[in-house]
């Protein structure tokens, strides 16, 4: 389990992810070298899995965002692998998560347009294996995105 | 909207992928020199197409066994104030993302917690207290996983 010191480091970079190690460790009221260990043993033991730079969609053009919820055809026992995988492979698919719940499976789809949008989901979404429902939501405002924690 | 080529998008896909990565070593990915890839990373973030960093923890190592996507319905539309559930709802240091949305519900969370009985008191306590708020639907995540989207396939 993590100390308070790692819950320093982790609340320090999760805040501010994009910033230098020795303002991190500054706010973190620890010196550049211990804060840089404690990141270094946290990132080792797996508990830190990775950085990733952010995309921004709408600046590439793509202004459209809808999360599709999806329930499967659960009669055949593959029907989450072939659909996962299946879903993988379109292009306009940026995330894809499974569920215990009222959906089985949520994808975001993403495009420039709504006509963009719409070739896609006919081309692509429909023709995905074992789908027996789904509903979309469309992203109107993103209100909040905060990846802290309340450690 | 900028304009980006072949190039761009790869070293997108390669920041996507691994943001620890230099200018020097991403270059080398692309095929380019250093000055010149840390010119066109420059140039994509002056853009706005890089929009800062997701640092990938492992939640259950953290204490957070829990997390649950929840559709939320307003009720009574015309008497609620949108901004006050909107900063209501913000403000509760569980729930990680706010998306207002358009469909069979109004907005989209995602809610973190220890186990399922603290997402249960999170939901009684603080979401559900909340004026305003109508139906709720509660989905736990079981697995999740992150595309490169367009870049990916280089279709952009």
């Amino acid at each position: 389990m993590l100390d308070d010191l790692d819950r320093r480091v982790l609340r320090q970079l999760l805040a501010d992810p994009g910033a230098a190690t020795a303002k991190l460790a500054e706010r973190a009221g620890m010196t550049q070298a211990s804060y840089w260990r404690r990141l270094e043993k946290l990132t080792d033991t797996g508990v830190i899995k990775g950085r990733h730079a952010r995309v921004d969609w709408p600046a590439l053009g793509y202004e459209v965002e809808v999360s599709l919820r999806i329930t499967l055809e659960k009669s055949d026992p593959r029907a989450f692998d072939q659909f996962i995988e299946a879903a993988r492979k379109v292009p306009e698919v940026t995330e894809i998560q499974t569920f215990l719940g009222r959906v089985d499976v949520r994808i975001v789809v993403i495009a420039r347009d709504m006509a963009h949008y719409q070739s896609i989901y006919r081309e692509r979404i429909l023709t995905l294996p074992h789908i027996a429902d789904l509903e979309a939501l469309m992203t109107v405002a993103t209100v909040k995105t905060d990846p802290s924690l309340p450690l | 909207m900028i304009d980006t080529d072949a190039t761009d998008r790869a070293i997108l896909a390669a920041l996507q992928a691994d943001a620890t990565l230099s200018a020097g070593q991403i270059g080398r990915k692309v095929g380019l020199s250093q000055p010149a890839c840390w010119r066109r990373i420059k140039r994509l973030t002056d853009a706005g197409v890089l929009g800062g960093y997701r640092i990938a923890l492992d939640l259950e190592r953290v204490g957070f066994g829990v997390t649950v996507f929840l559709g939320i319905k307003l009720a009574a539309k015309g008497r609620t104030s949108i901004s006050d559930f909107e900063r209501a709802i913000s403000a509760i240091p569980e729930v990680q993302s706010v998306h207002h949305v358009l469909g069979l519900y109004d907005y989209r969370l995602r809610v973190v917690a220890r186990d399922l009985g603290d997402f249960e008191r999170v939901l009684r306590r603080r979401i559900m207290t909340i004026q305003g708020v109508g139906d709720i639907e509660s989905n736990v995540l079981l697995s999740e996983e992150r595309l490169p989207g367009p870049l990916g396939h280089d279709l952009a």
